[in-house]
């Protein structure tokens, strides 16, 4: 938005001038103009509020001016990708993705890979609870082990779509506890509401998903959480892990930024000095506690190093799955 | 009585000036999506998020929770008037809605579509005062049998939007079923019918169908026999006020279409438009005069209208009960909530008291600010009809591709658009109805999801569908509504073949 403009045309613009006004008060140095942020999904979802959170951050902080998020929506994640992957940028560009990015570049069979883009750095995660209805006959994470055993079939583990998160770590369990990774019998759904009020009505014999997005329902009673993919028991709950339950497994759903790859070393440079200051400012850090979300900041070489082993991991279990051939 | 003291307190922080803007301001921008295809209320309240964080958490929600209500009735007026539905809620709305309007009586479906909207709005709100945990309970008891038998209940409505020939009907229900196979299977991951383009991999948009059969391929079709014959459209004829007949045929179907709306609302895979579909089938099936159905009956309009506006308090009820997010508004008022530091879910009401009874309470004075907006605006409203016809389709044409593109800033939907609307017209010039597609393409998915999901949790029992109770007794009653009319209508031939045989000539139509 231009400084320039006619009086008249002010009037017309007051209530987009106040937003700017803040911008343009004081100009820092190093000040990136006209960030675009895409977030690769529809709004309301962990991508498009990361991004929104790193645009509120990074305008606040004035690391970034006039920040823009775009939301390209689908398949995963891959069409806001490609569309990142392939686009001619005049302004500079930031893409947040994910954990489940790698399993549905693999799915969707997407011609645009994260090779295409350089990571920038690993921001958050979130843990995954296995949960089941207060009344269900399974109390430990043994019972259903026990019950998985002896037969796989009658154990449906309800999480999002296919081939997400949640399917994966159901995966890499049945691998870890020794039974055949294509028996597992995983009902996928849209998520959210749709997959609590299955595991709340107990028409699946347990759910998958972050641990803050079923803890209010550990607090009114009715979902007991069994076992936290994390490395510790999270702070303030007594919810045991896999790894003290027999499962060596530490497993987290990340949310990263990405940003193009054809960059030259000084623009990128500056674009990883933004994301650094902004998730070592106050703000962000007490954002992140406001929203639950866990800090798993990593910078660029030690997030790419991450992000081999990972992809790794989970394009070995999507064929394990059989999923993917 | 403790509920209505709370309501009072409620209504004391919805009426104080400060909040009562926010509530018209959120009623008059919903009322703004509603109208645009392509923009809805969870994009809207996704990009009003930071613009409200330094508003008070009460003041906000009033305002989205005017938006999503306000875009309810907004989803109407062009689906009415232009035949281009702005919500997927309101495709049931311009099958009829568009007929009257073109007779020249916008103005009556316009009016009731709005105070049906009023009524629902307002008898969805007392329950989501009173009944709200009572609705969370049973919606809990739907798996997945339950909700494909519901599905396959909407299904039956393909019955009433089936037109003169069979064949041709279900021709359109096959097209929009194979319509809605296009993407990744949920429960495999695999995609179907792609053809490897990946803005195909999410499947086709049912708000980018409906536009595209029922206004593309309407304006095409008109374009194409404009040199031969002009049929005449009435911006308006006779009064713009409900005649007394229209009042005595618009009442129940709104009483009818709330008391469906509601539950499936508070439903966690309910959606706006399958109560929406067994209104028409029901109104259908009870109106005096059936054959007007598809030409422009009032009840056709009053009841789906309702049904809408109800589900959308409907899908309030998990939300503040038990942090059940049931639709994509509701999701991203969930993070609203998350975002002021709230805690959504059973223990809201107990925390929050002042926040959940507030909003509750502008819930009943956004449906007044509602009607106040809507019915006076009715006379301009159809004026939109006066505009010269090239114009005024060039006009729906433009209208309709921004709202595609809007949808996901694609040009992938506008090619969509595109090839459906040709798909409209040629169905149009072979006159098969377009309506069962659009059912087809909803339902179908959501069927076969459920289906695949209740057969994976039985291990493959197919009798889980009658050895659960409620689905047994929604399966009954879908058979009973296809197989009942047929019977009605043998005994009706038989008795009249008995009687007077030249009376037989009424029943050909």
């Amino acid at each position: 938005m231009s400084t320039r403009k006619s009086g008249a045309l002010k009037g017309l613009l007051a209530a987009a001038g106040i937003a700017s006004a803040a911008l343009f008060a004081t100009p820092a140095l190093a000040e990136l103009k006209g960030l675009e942020i895409i977030a690769p999904a529809s709004p309301g979802g962990g991508w498009d509020q990361h991004a929104r959170a790193l645009q509120q951050v990074m305008q606040d902080q004035k690391l970034a001016s006039g920040v823009q998020v775009t939301n390209i929506p689908g398949a995963g994640g891959t069409i806001g990708l490609a569309q990142f992957a392939t686009a001619k940028k005049r302004n500079p560009a930031i893409l947040v993705g994910g954990q489940i990015m790698l399993g549905a570049i693999v799915t969707n069979k997407s011609p645009v890979t994260l090779d295409q883009v350089a990571p920038l750095a690993r921001l958050t995660g979130e843990y995954t609870a296995i949960v089941v209805p207060t009344d269900s006959p399974i109390k430990t994470f043994d019972d259903l082990i026990k019950k998985f055993k002896a037969d796989p079939g009658s154990v449906s583990w309800g999480g999002g779509s296919a081939g997400g998160s949640d399917q994966i770590l159901a995966g890499l369990i049945a691998k870890a506890v020794g039974v055949d990774p294509t028996k597992v019998n995983y009902v996928a759904t849209a998520g959210g509401g749709e997959l609590l009020a299955s595991a709340l009505g107990g028409h699946v014999t347990l759910g998958m998903g972050g641990y803050n997005e079923f803890a209010p329902q550990f607090q009114a009673g009715k979902l007991r959480a069994i076992a936290v993919s994390a490395p510790q028991r999270l702070p303030g709950t007594d919810t045991p892990t896999l790894k003290e339950q027999g499962v060596d497994l530490e497993f987290a759903n990340w949310r990263a930024v990405f940003a193009p790859a054809n960059l030259k070393p000084a623009e990128r440079k500056e674009l990883e000095e933004a994301v650094a200051k902004t998730v070592a400012s106050d703000q962000w850090k007490q954002l992140l506690k406001q929203r639950d979300w866990i800090d798993l900041y990593q910078p660029p070489e030690q997030f790419a190093a991450f992000l081999k082993e990972e992809r790794a991991r989970i394009e070995g279990t999507l064929k394990d799955i059989g999923l993917v051939k | 009585m403790d509920t209505l003291a709370a309501l009072g307190h409620g209504f004391l922080v919805a009426l104080t000036p400060y909040n009562l803007l926010f509530s018209a301001i959120g009623v008059t921008v919903g009322t703004a999506v509603g109208v645009l295809p392509g923009i809805g209320p969870a994009l809207t309240v996704a990009l009003l998020l930071p613009v409200t964080y330094g508003l008070e958490p009460t003041s906000a929600f009033i305002m989205f929770a005017g938006i999503y209500y306000g875009a309810m009735y907004g989803g109407s007026t062009t689906s009415i008037l232009l035949n281009a539905p702005g919500e997927s809620g309101s495709i049931v709305t311009a099958i009829d809605g568009h007929a009257m309007a073109r007779q020249g009586r916008g103005a009556q479906a316009l009016a009731t579509a709005a105070i049906g909207s009023f009524i629902a709005g307002t008898i969805g709100t007392a329950a989501l005062t009173f009944v709200a945990p009572l609705m969370v309970k049973l919606a809990l008891l739907f798996g997945p049998a339950e909700y494909f038998a519901l599905m396959v209940l909407a299904l039956t409505t393909v019955t009433a939007v089936l037109g003169n020939s069979l064949a041709r009907g279900l021709a359109s229900l096959f097209i929009g079923l194979a319509l809605g196979l296009v993407g990744i299977d949920l429960q495999t991951g695999q995609a179907r019918l792609a053809f490897g383009v990946p803005e195909l991999l999410d499947g086709i948009d049912t708000v980018v169908v409906a536009v595209g059969l029922f206004a593309v391929g309407e304006t095409l079709y008109v374009a194409s026999r404009h040199r031969f014959e002009t049929e005449e459209i009435y911006a308006l004829k006779g009064s713009k006020w409900m005649s007394r007949e229209d009042w005595s045929r618009s009442w129940k179907p709104w009483l009818r279409g709330t008391f469906l709306g509601f539950p499936i609302g508070a439903l966690p895979a309910g959606g706006s438009e399958i109560p929406t579909f067994l209104s028409y089938l029901i109104e259908k099936r009870l109106a005096k005069k059936p054959e007007e159905f598809g030409k422009g009956a009032i009840e056709a309009v009053a009841g789906p209208e309702a049904a809408n506006n109800a589900s959308a308090a409907g899908v309030l009820a998990p939300l503040l009960s038990l942090g059940l997010p049931t639709s994509a508004t509701a999701a991203i008022m969930l993070a609203a909530f998350q975002q002021y530091g709230l805690q959504p879910g059973p223990t809201l009401f107990d925390s929050n008291p002042e926040l959940v009874w507030g909003m509750i309470a502008s819930l009943y004075v956004g449906n007044v600010l509602l009607l106040v907006l809507n019915l006076p605006l009715v006379g301009f409203w159809v004026k939109l009809l006066l505009i010269p016809r090239p114009w005024l389709y060039a006009g729906i044409l433009v209208f309709s591709s921004l709202g595609a593109y809007t949808l996901n800033n694609n040009v992938v939907d506008l090619v969509i658009l595109w090839v459906i609307g040709l798909l409209g017209f040629g169905m149009r010039v072979l006159n098969v109805p377009v309506a069962p597609c659009v059912v087809g393409l909803i339902l179908g998915p959501l069927a076969e999801q459920q289906f695949r999901r209740a057969l994976a949790i039985s291990q493959g029992d197919a009798t889980v569908f009658i050895t659960h109770p409620i689905s047994a007794a929604l399966l009954g009653i879908a058979v009973l509504l296809v197989v009942g009319p047929m019977l009605l209508r043998r005994r009706q031939r038989n008795a009249e073949a008995a009687g007077t045989p030249h009376s037989s000539s009424h029943s050909t139509v």
